[in-house]
């Protein structure tokens, strides 16, 4: 009997672009054999390795909500050797996916709570997998607030999802850019991720906060939610470490005994704290 | 199954060899290659290298190659087309002329491989590979097999095991039901063997040098000591030596070749002790330097897979020392671990 190659992808064709900010796109991506992707679920949380074939493969979270079937999307930055040949690729063109990998963000725990997603960067997509999520079951959980920061105001990714949440009343979305990276027109805040979180007076009663973002931004924004009475294990975040396989066997992605692939990527702050210093 | 004894004579081993390969059973075996020994496949017994007390490389390719091709593609206007690469496509095969520290060495990988969504094809190798492994009459001042729960004439992991008890005959000993089957090909080679007979007088006597549990104990606590892995890796280059012929280092990378239509993708051994191993395209690197690179290899083997896969990831053969262009020893790294740690 054959058995299965735990390293062989899905076909999956790239659907439609989206040129997000400067060097970074989003590829919707549907599975080549309808009947695997029937068969296809994931949570939102998990990720994937992407391939280029006669490139290699790369690893993104799953950028689009578990909520919606059919298509999966992945958002990110060209930056590398495999990044940029995916940057080359056309609507219609063939990737391979393999997944999906990892644990998740426990959302079904969270009914009843208010959500506090703090974000920055190019750290938006797995967040915004798990803003969808939630707000595609609206009802289940209380307040909705969202605060992203980029760079500049080029650098904001999702603009039009952005400008879909602001208009929303059901959602509280609070942009921001580093100082100098506004335009004239730019109507959200300017400063730090970390100093705006503090200007919001997030409440801690009842909340989980969702943090993803560059480590500097992580580091100055966990005290932050501390001084407002946040306990560990109310803060959320997901780590990515260089990643081969997914599946804990590579033997790159360990953090201490704890592998990012398959014992994370989604970590509470208390898990954090037990975590030595190798992210 | 109980084990079975058998005596079989050193003059009647190339018939034992010419049977296993007449009946369709490739044989790989230690071979001389230059200055080196390699694990190859042979012919006849004259090719085998039974006089040395260890091969360079270790046994693991049997199951685990240097390089394997895990996906196979062609590409046209339409798109990519794959084309199934089976994980079980391989021969039943004979491993041959190896030693315990090699045949043991398959369990830290059996549990790597194993564990959660398996590796069919390094689990359909190892399935459909007779192990024969040769105890050993000497050891040198490398080995230390007996401090990390192996022994000279440890039988785990062997389905069959030969002991030299005289100057023309071998003890042979059937441990497993694979190596039953494999003893079946050459019965009428064996004679029966006095059940009295001690298989310990004829194997080396290798010393204990430090007691496991404390070293696990110690590894474990010694993360944020800066100082040890530093001390003991200054003269650490990052070749990566001691993991390409080290039994159970598992750790591999994915590469893709292909030309204008067509192209595969192999995985191929790596190593922990590379700067590129786990750097980030941002270029921040979780293990920055050559002293957090081999702290991971010493905690990976001594305190991640004993908690986690529960089998300890050395096998005390002692070859990422004899491998090692700078003299690194992992005995003595390992002995400064129980000597210098307090827990």
């Amino acid at each position: 009997m054959e058995q299965q190659n735990i390293y062989q992808p899905y076909l999956m064709e790239i659907e439609k672009i989206t040129e997000e900010a400067p060097m970074v796109k989003t590829f919707r991506l549907k599975f080549t054999n309808e009947e695997e992707g029937n068969k296809f679920s994931f949570r939102t949380g998990q990720f994937g390795e992407y391939s280029v074939f006669g490139e290699g493969e790369v690893t993104f979270c799953v950028a689009s909500p578990h909520t919606r079937k059919g298509y999966i999307e992945c958002t990110f930055r060209q930056a590398g050797r495999v990044t940029a040949e995916l940057a080359s690729l056309s609507e219609g063109d063939t990737i391979g996916f393999r997944g999906p990998y990892g644990n998740i963000f426990p959302i079904d725990d969270w009914k009843g709570k208010n959500l506090l997603f703090i974000a920055g960067g190019i750290a938006l997509p797995p967040m915004r997998s798990v803003i969808w999520s939630c707000l595609d079951l609206r009802d289940q959980f209380k307040d909705i607030s969202i605060l992203y920061g980029a760079r500049t105001v080029e650098d904001l990714v999702y603009k039009n999802e952005l400008a879909e949440w602001k208009e929303r009343p059901d959602v509280h979305l609070v942009t921001t850019v580093d100082p100098g990276g506004e335009t004239p027109d730019w109507s959200g805040e300017v400063g730090f991720v970390p100093t705006i979180l503090d200007k919001m007076i997030p409440v801690s009663e009842n909340t989980i906060a969702i943090v993803c973002g560059p480590p500097v931004m992580i580091k100055f924004t966990f005290p932050v939610l501390e001084k407002y009475g946040f306990k560990d294990e109310q803060v959320y975040t997901t780590l990515e470490n260089r990643m081969k396989c997914g599946l804990g066997k590579c033997g790159r992605c360990n953090v201490g005994k704890v592998f990012v692939c398959k014992d994370g990527p989604v970590f509470t702050r208390t898990q954090l704290k037990e975590l030595p210093d190798e992210y | 199954m109980e084990k079975e004894l058998k005596i079989l004579k050193y003059s009647d081993l190339p018939k034992m060899i010419e049977k296993f390969i007449s009946q369709g059973y490739p044989v790989l075996a230690p071979v001389h290659k230059g200055k080196i020994v390699e694990i190859e496949y042979v012919q006849s017994l004259d090719s085998i290298a039974l006089d040395v007390l260890l091969s360079t490389q270790s046994a693991k390719k049997a199951a685990f190659p240097k390089v394997e091709k895990v996906l196979e593609y062609t590409m046209n206007k339409a798109g990519v087309v794959q084309h199934p690469v089976d994980p079980a496509d391989s021969k039943e095969t004979i491993l041959f002329g190896v030693r315990p520290c090699d045949a043991s060495g398959f369990k830290s990988l059996d549990a790597i491989f194993g564990e959660g969504p398996s590796d069919q094809f390094y689990l359909s190798k190892k399935e459909k590979t007779t192990i024969i492994s040769f105890s050993c009459p000497v050891a040198d001042e490398y080995c230390f097999c007996t401090s990390v729960g192996g022994g000279p004439g440890n039988t785990a992991g062997s389905d069959l095991q030969f002991t030299s008890v005289s100057k023309d005959e071998l003890l042979v000993e059937i441990l497993t039901e694979k190596g039953k089957k494999a003893s079946r090909i050459f019965a009428d080679l064996l004679t029966e063997a006095n059940s009295a007979i001690d298989k310990t007088k004829f194997i080396a006597d290798v010393k204990v040098v430090f007691d496991l549990d404390s070293v696990v104990a110690k590894t474990t606590a010694s993360f944020g000591n800066a100082e040890l892995w530093l001390e003991q890796s200054l003269r650490c280059i990052g070749c990566g030596a001691c993991a390409f012929v080290c039994p159970t280092c598992a750790c591999f990378d994915f590469q893709d070749e292909q030309d204008t239509k067509k192209g595969v993708r192999l995985r191929l051994w790596d190593s922990c002790g590379f700067s590129l191993f786990t750097l980030h395209t941002s270029g921040h690197n979780p293990r920055e330097v050559q002293s957090q690179r081999w702290r991971q290899r010493i905690m990976h083997k001594f305190a991640y897979m004993p908690e986690q896969l529960k089998v300890v990831g050395c096998e005390g053969c002692g070859r990422c020392s004899r491998a090692c262009p700078v003299d690194m020893n992992i005995k003595e790294h390992l002995t400064a671990i129980r000597e210098q740690v307090t827990v």
